[in-house]
């Protein structure tokens, strides 16, 4: 069946669309493809259903106007279990397909999996995928290429035919990543880390944007996606890596204040932990970076000497203004010393994301989840380092 | 304007100050006409003395039909509002390309989409609907009036209160910027740091004490007051529909005021409920705010559901097609929209598993959905269909909505949302259900019972101008966006650079002046018939052979609706005492018990609208103060013991002798 609709699935935008340029419907990456083949595919799955119905009422509107003497009236008509049974056995029937259709898909396209297949001929060799970190910042895009140690502001580069790996947060608010021609979009939301693998088929300039409203400085949120070929990638990151501007955490820290219409920006190199801060809410300095925090509390917390191990925010910046009738706004102080907090951060390197089992239709290429029956399920997998022998546990 | 960023607060006015005053010319104009034409409405009622007239029988009434009018009345003049909103968001979009800024500023741009979102949902389709449940509802069952009538009045008074919080923050202030869910930590004191989102907050709490009042309302009014032998299955299927959207109202909206005032201690407390950092999580609003969301699109939906069916019965001069199946349907639908609030933000990053359950959740809805659709199709087989206004619109709902169903079942497909979500044509997709569902329901409700509650049908050429500017308008309007979805542009986009899309947002904007010719002509319409009233009278009650009790009595009802209580033998009971014969009764008149009117809902409306005000500027000895006055004024009612009359029977005689003479003079 699917076969069926695949050769058919020409048909769908035609009558729409003739003429201008429907992205979605015509990706350039593999993920964004089978995404629009499963949209076109349920829309004609329900179109069996839908076409019928207009016709019928249209039909039966024209048939049974009251000055139409010949139609047959029969006005106490109200009931026919057969009749019942198909009108609710016909729309059930589709549904059924479609959830079908719908739990395979949602698993093989999960943002979450790594690609099996860069496209519909070939399969992702042993290649590992492209590393970029996301983060969503008012109101731009910072994209971080850890293994090339650059970055840059507003300007997405990425190898044709190779799988990426975005890692993404954000500063501020809730945002979402969209680049339409090359896979779904994700959000991007500060504090928290989403995971989306994609891969571009052609090479070009594409459209990458902010999906998310997300103030006010929200329209002029996009970027350029570059696809570019081996040699291509390889001058852009030459390029990048002799713009000369370090990106530290105090630099950093100057990129996030708000700032609109921003155009493209490269620096190397790059904090490598910088992404790991940035996750964990702790690029200032003397901040507590959560996974402490998540650490300590994992071993029962910090007790009553918690409450008192805050410090009051001296500036009130955007973020963190004092609310009429609370406390002015505070941070948690951070203990762990900045060498143990490296050897922490470090320690949590993304984990290498192998291709599992890739049987399309079981769709499990994920990892079981680790729940309470299962291993620990911190989420940046981070945990405190052990402190020296005779140090009080307790702190 | 620029909001002010460090916000002095005095202790009498709070952070209120000149400041306040939006810099923005559109704002200015748009204020001068407001005082221009609230002068002269105030002038208008001075000079004709109509104050007394609408204190007595309007403001103060407690009778459910004069507060279903009321409720709809609000819900057109917010429209206006809303609409408004729509087409400067139409005619930004259409203009802003290529280097041009628009004519909007972010500020007023990101204020408009919030509030046009906030508005339509909360001060349109909530309290028209809400009004058509209060007017029909008790007619349908044969009761005098709702189960507690001065909450009714309290309920429609404080859905008012929300809808003044609102539009004041059009002119002093001003509103949120953050979309009509207010999602953190954008809607956090961090990100929004001046009044927008409290007048979000306040506006919304102090509407949703009503809505919940009135769901609690009309939910004890079916359960307890339905005439004699009106089992539950006997219940006409709009009295049905309201059942199940009143269980729906008092079952979500409770989550909605909860999820708001944890938004408003992280914001007036600083708690950290929903913050980024020290344990807050903003995806737990996310989730919050939809398990009530969800809910409400069928809260919305459902009573509409009833009018379709209710319509297409008496048009097609035929019993409803599977009653039976019809009940189930709206039942399930009810259990199923509890099931599917996570297909609202599928791109969170939750897992396939979680994203698979609630995208196939999503698509069982459309099970009943489509069964409902094919009882209104076999409704019509084998009928003799008059094509009068209401059962065009129905006609047109049932080619509109579903495509709309199928876009909204495309969407529950978690791999297509994640190209689909965020973009224009998910607003395609919604605006093709709230208007080709909710609101041409509304419009075929408006002219199915406009006989009903004022005695003259409405002038059918306007309407039909009204249609068809509607409908077409509505496709010109939204067609384009489902394109410029697939184009891969998202929505609350303020400007542009890719000009190939400007043609699009063209023709949507050509679509949204139909859209308005359609308003245009809809009050015209009213004005019209209103003026034609003599020629376009009824004198039987019933102009369109209806099926249902409300068709019983005159139009408009009486004050206390029937004179006897009438008794159900099956469905469709007028059909059924029509077609045996029944007769009026004309026993011995008795007195009729009914409740009195009072001003105390005004008077607690009015002050919790104050009390928010004060909260949202800071004004603290002002919030106490009218805070105070609301407890007060509860408990001072609480004494008033006046709260009930007869309507002796001779004055019941009178009327009902009036009634025989005028069905006499119709010939029935």
């Amino acid at each position: 069946m699917t076969h069926f609709f695949k050769r058919l699935s020409w048909l769908a935008p035609l009558p729409l669309l003739a003429g201008c340029e429907a992205v979605v419907l015509r990706p350039s990456g593999d993920i964004a493809a089978r995404q629009a083949e499963l949209l076109v595919q349920s829309t004609l799955l329900m179109l069996i259903i839908i076409v019928p119905v207009m016709a019928l009422t249209v039909w039966f509107a024209w048939r049974y106007r009251a000055s139409n003497r010949q139609a047959t009236y029969n006005p106490d008509w109200d009931h026919s279990t057969k009749l019942e049974l198909v009108i609710w056995a016909i729309p059930l029937l589709i549904i059924v397909c479609l959830g079908a259709l719908t739990w395979v898909g949602t698993h093989l396209l999960d943002p979450y999996r790594p690609l099996d297949r860069i496209d519909a001929q070939t399969p992702v060799s042993n290649q590992q995928p492209l590393q970029v970190q996301v983060v969503a910042m008012d109101w731009k895009w910072l994209f971080i290429y850890p293994e090339q140690g650059v970055a840059s502001v507003n300007e997405l580069a990425v190898p044709v035919d190779r799988p990426v790996q975005f890692t993404l947060t954000a500063t501020s608010v809730m945002n979402a990543f969209y680049i339409p021609a090359m896979a779904g979009m994700i959000y991007a939301m500060p504090g928290m880390q989403t995971t989306l693998h994609g891969v571009f088929n052609e090479a070009g300039e594409y459209q990458g944007l902010a999906s998310h409203y997300s103030g006010h400085g929200f329209s002029g949120m996009r970027f350029k996606a570059h696809a570019l070929d081996g040699a291509g990638f390889d001058s852009w990151v030459a390029q990048a890596a002799d713009s000369g501007e370090t990106l530290d955490r105090a630099r950093y820290l100057e990129l996030e204040k708000p700032s609109e219409n921003v155009a493209p920006m490269a620096f190397a190199p790059v904090d490598p932990q910088l992404f790991s801060r940035v996750v964990n809410m702790c690029v200032e300095d003397g901040r507590m970076c959560m996974a402490e925090m998540m650490a300590y509390d994992a071993q029962g917390g910090l007790g009553l000497p918690g409450i008192a191990n805050v410090t009051v925010l001296a500036e009130a910046g955007r973020g963190t203004p004092r609310p009429v009738l609370g406390l002015p706004p505070f941070q948690v102080t951070g203990i762990c010393t900045v060498e143990e907090l490296d050897r922490m951060l470090a320690s949590a390197a993304p984990a290498e994301s192998t291709p599992r089992d890739m049987s399309p239709l079981r769709g499990r290429a994920l990892e079981a989840p680790q729940g309470i029956l299962g291993r620990n399920l911190i989420p940046n997998r981070l945990t405190q380092t052990t402190p020296p022998a005779g140090a009080d546990q307790n702190l | 304007m620029a909001v002010p960023s460090n916000i002095e607060t005095t202790f009498l006015l709070g952070r209120l100050d000149w400041n306040a005053i939006p810099q923005d010319p559109i704002v200015w104009a748009t204020g001068v006409v407001v005082v221009i034409g609230g002068a002269g409405l105030l002038w208008m009622l001075h000079k004709y003395r109509l104050w007394s007239y609408l204190w007595h029988e309007w403001f103060t009434t407690v009778d459910h039909k004069k507060i279903g009018i009321m409720y709809v009345v609000l819900a057109l003049v917010m429209f206006v509002r809303g609409f408004a909103d729509a087409i400067m968001m139409r005619l930004q979009q259409a203009i802003a390309f290529g280097g041009s800024e628009g004519y909007l500023n972010s500020h007023h741009y990101d204020q408009i989409f919030s509030a046009h979102g906030v508005i339509m949902i909360f001060f349109v389709a909530m309290p028209f609907v809400t009004g058509l449940m209060n007017y029909v509802v008790p007619l349908q069952i044969g009761a005098r009036d709702v189960s507690f009538p001065f909450l009714n009045n309290l309920s429609f008074w404080m859905t008012v209160g929300g809808a003044v919080l609102t539009m004041a923050s059009l002119f002093v202030g001003e509103f949120a910027q953050t979309g009509w869910l207010a999602f953190p930590p954008l809607s956090g004191l961090g990100s929004s740091p001046y009044v927008g989102v409290d007048y979000y907050i306040w506006g919304l709490q102090v509407a949703g004490v009503g809505t919940t009042l009135s769901g609690i309302n009309l939910l004890v009014t079916i359960i307890k007051m339905r005439a004699p032998g009106m089992t539950m299955m006997r219940m006409p299927i709009f009295t049905w529909t309201s059942l199940c959207t009143n269980i729906l109202i008092v079952a979500s909206f409770p989550v909605l005021t909860a999820t708001l005032v944890l938004l408003t201690l992280d914001r007036y407390v600083g708690t950290n409920f929903f913050t980024n950092d020290l344990g807050g999580n903003a995806m737990m609003y996310v989730n919050l705010i939809w398990i009530w969301g969800h809910p409400e699109v069928y809260i919305l939906i459902l009573p509409l559901f009833g009018v379709y069916s209710e319509v297409v019965a008496t048009f097609t001069g035929k019993r409803l097609f599977g009653y039976t199946s019809m009940v189930y349907a709206t039942v399930c639908i009810t259990i199923l929209s509890y099931l599917v609030w996570l297909h609202h933000f599928f791109t969170m990053g939750s897992g396939a598993s979680v994203n698979s359950f609630f995208g196939i959740t999503t698509m069982i809805i459309s099970v009943p959905t489509g069964a409902k659709i094919f009882n209104w199709l076999f409704t019509m087989y084998r009928s003799r269909i008059r094509f009068e206004l209401p059962m065009m619109w129905t006609i047109a709902f049932m080619l509109t909505f579903v495509i709309g169903g199928m876009t909204g079942v495309l969407l529950a497909v978690p791999p297509a949302d994640f190209v689909l979500h965020n973009s224009l044509f998910l607003v395609a997709h919604f605006h093709n259900v709230i208007i080709g569902g909710v609101l041409f329901g509304l419009f075929a409700a408006v002219y199915y019972w406009w006989p009903k509650a004022f005695g003259f049908r409405l002038d059918p050429w306007w309407g039909k101008v009204s249609f068809w500017f509607w409908v077409v308008g509505f496709w010109v309007a939204f067609a384009p966006l489902y394109i410029l979805g697939l184009m891969g542009v998202t929505r609350r986009v303020r400007v542009f650079d890719d000009p190939s899309l400007q043609i699009w947002f063209v023709i949507a904007a050509f679509g949204a002046v139909l859209i308005a010719i359609g308003i245009a002509a809809m009050f015209i319409q009213f004005g019209v018939s209103i003026a034609r009233r003599d020629q376009l009278r009824d004198e039987t009650g019933d102009p369109w052979d209806g099926r249902t009790l409300e068709w019983a009595t005159s139009s408009p009802p009486p004050a206390y609706n029937f004179a006897f209580t009438p008794v159900s033998h099956g469905l469709d009971t007028w059909w059924d005492m029509k077609r045996y014969g029944q007769t009026r009764p004309r026993a011995t008149y008795v007195p009729i018990h009914m409740p009195r009117n009072t001003g105390t809902g005004v008077i607690i409306a009015g002050l919790s609208t104050i009390c928010g005000f004060a909260l949202v500027w800071y004004i603290w000895w002002l919030a106490a103060l009218s805070f105070a006055g609301i407890v007060i004024a509860s408990i001072i009612h609480t004494f008033n013991y006046a709260r009930d009359y007869h309507i002796p029977a001779e004055e019941v005689r009178a009327t009902e002798d009036a009634r025989d003479r005028q069905l006499a003079s119709a010939g029935v």
